[in-house]
């Protein structure tokens, strides 16, 4: 194995084995903490997607973030009044099965990137993120003002959603349905990344000339990986709306756009497993930290401060002492 | 027999600076032509012009069909190779990572790459920045070869690399020719271009001022256009 790929391996076993001596342990807190680490891993996964190989800097995953949350906390609303969501065209009732809600929010997540996306990948460079901060905001005053699922209070539902067969009310299980995802997103991402379509979107990044000269022309494949990237932390933010049970517009907020930025440079830009790493230590300096004083971004500040001064890597990168391959 | 590159009066410019005035060249099937002219007259900005890299005016025409209409990518998928000045291949990725990324269906694939070039087959798996200038002018050329283009552009091919190196490229370059593939080629190496092309266009400020067989250059010629 690779030095990356013994790394990558290392940090998922440090997630999935701290996990796992936790419940056994009983400290069904800290399984839950994995989760959000988890979680917070796949919206970082979805955004390197964009920003680590294809140098999409989206500060606009909010959106995302916060439209996968909606869409299941809506269905999930739903499902428990059992009102319909919608009796045009055809009578739509909500649900509370994940294998429904999954797909849903990936898909309005995916059309809405291909809007997004459509319009600000005409910019690029400081024009692109502003764009992308834009939409978010617009759809962040919406959820604000829209009461229909609770504006600015947000959406609460008590009960998780369901997983056929299991139950996903028990820590451990909701663990490994998320790192489950967590995995397959990686393993997508892996695949991706080598083929052709990868390939040529890492080529567009550092320089959009050369790849039209072989015929390649970049918007196809940038508004491609955007559409892809918001799907996955569409999910991410799906699952986070259910390891909460409450949904709100801070999930669509700029700062949360912010965050999983921060949990990609913290573990290293385009890095396949940059963002397990970045998320990780996010979470367990909010956990241990924010216990000791309430000012604890500020201690994270330098740490990211100092990350992308010396360690321009981030943590996979200093753990794999190279510089990154692409 | 129609040619396959036709450019007639083309202009271009880089913004308010215009660099082209009128440059006039042909390039028929198997055909390899010389793109001569010293420095700054306007050899690189007619091949980014062609390749529809710079915003230009003029005929440009390439199977028949008009270049000028079409986005940049859409230009190249109908046969154009270019082989860029200064190399640039794409630095992070692998030599067989560089050669997927350009692939497109027809005669040239990895394995015919490998036996023109068996260095690269040698280095596939290392990044393209860790490879020699003239591996890596090497890359760019198998990058070229990868979208089987019908027209393959060379600018600069052996600028800065050791006689050795030059004399491989230069080799495979005879082989490509051999094969019948539609080379237009720039290079200072006068004595290399006079034995390998079949005609020489001459550019002086931006303007096609000579063309015709290479064997009709005169050292007057030469000496008036090209300054050496």
């Amino acid at each position: 194995m690779s030095r990356a790929g013994t790394v990558n391996a290392a940090l998922l076993a440090v997630l999935i084995g701290g996990a796992i001596a936790a419940h056994l342990a009983g400290e069904l807190f800290v399984v839950t903490l994995a989760t959000k680490a988890a979680i917070f891993a796949l919206a970082g996964v979805g955004l390197n997607f964009a920003l680590g190989y294809g140098g999409l800097i989206s500060f606009g995953h909010a959106a995302f973030f916060g439209l996968g949350g909606y869409v299941t906390g809506i269905l999930a609303s739903h499902a428990m009044s059992g009102e319909p969501l919608t009796t045009l065209p055809y009578t739509m009732n909500g649900t509370n099965e994940m294998l429904a809600i999954w797909p849903m929010a990936m898909l309005v997540c995916g059309l809405a990137a291909l809007a997004i996306g459509a319009l600000s990948l005409r910019t690029s460079g400081v024009y692109f993120i502003m764009v992308t901060l834009a939409f978010a905001q617009m759809i962040y005053w919406f959820a604000v003002g829209w009461p229909r699922y609770g504006g600015e209070d947000g959406l609460s539902f008590y009960v998780r959603n369901v997983f056929p067969g299991v139950n996903s009310m028990q820590p451990l299980t909701w663990f490994a349905i998320c790192t489950g995802l967590l995995l397959l997103a990686l393993v997508f991402t892996a695949t991706v990344m080598r083929a052709r379509f990868g390939l040529a979107l890492q080529a567009a990044r550092r320089n959009p000339q050369r790849t039209v000269a072989v015929g390649i022309r970049p918007f196809g494949i940038r508004l491609t990986a955007f559409v892809l990237s918001a799907m996955i932390t569409g999910l991410a933010g799906s699952l986070y709306a259910d390891l909460n049970r409450f949904v709100s517009p801070a999930m669509l907020n700029w700062h949360m756009s912010g965050e999983i930025m921060v949990f990609v440079i913290l573990g290293g830009v385009g890095r396949l497993t940059g963002p397990v790493a970045g998320a990780m230590l996010f979470v367990a300096m909010e956990h241990l930290l924010g216990g000791v004083s309430e000012y604890w971004p500020a201690l994270l500040g330098l740490v990211l401060l100092g990350i992308v001064l010396f360690a321009p890597g981030g943590i996979v990168g200093i753990l794999t002492g190279g510089r990154r391959r692409v | 027999m129609t040619p396959l590159l036709e450019v007639a009066g083309l202009t271009a410019g880089y913004g308010p600076v215009q660099a082209l005035f009128g440059v006039d060249l042909t390039v028929t099937e198997g055909e390899v032509v010389a793109l001569m002219g010293r420095n700054g007259m306007g050899k690189t900005t007619t091949i980014g012009a062609v390749m529809r890299l710079l915003p230009a005016a003029g005929t440009l025409r390439f199977d028949g069909r008009d270049l000028l209409s079409l986005p940049p990518h859409r230009a190249a998928r109908l046969g154009l190779g270019l082989v860029p000045e200064g190399r640039r291949c794409f630095a992070p990725l692998t030599v067989a990572e560089n050669l997927t990324v350009a692939a497109r269906p027809g005669p040239w694939d990895a394995a015919r790459i490998g036996r023109l070039f068996p260095r690269l087959t040698e280095r596939r798996r290392q990044p393209a920045r860790t490879l020699s200038g003239g591996e890596q002018q090497m890359l760019a050329i198998a990058r070229a070869l990868m979208t089987n283009p019908r027209l393959l552009i060379l600018d600069e091919a052996t600028e800065g690399l050791a006689p050795v190196v030059r004399q491989e490229i230069w080799s495979a370059i005879r082989e490509l020719k051999t094969e019948g593939l539609a080379i237009l080629l720039v290079d200072k190496s006068l004595r290399e271009l006079k034995a390998l092309a079949d005609r020489a266009v001459v550019l002086e400020r931006g303007e096609t001022v000579w063309a015709g067989p290479v064997q009709d250059l005169t050292d007057e010629m030469t000496d008036r256009w090209l300054g050496v």
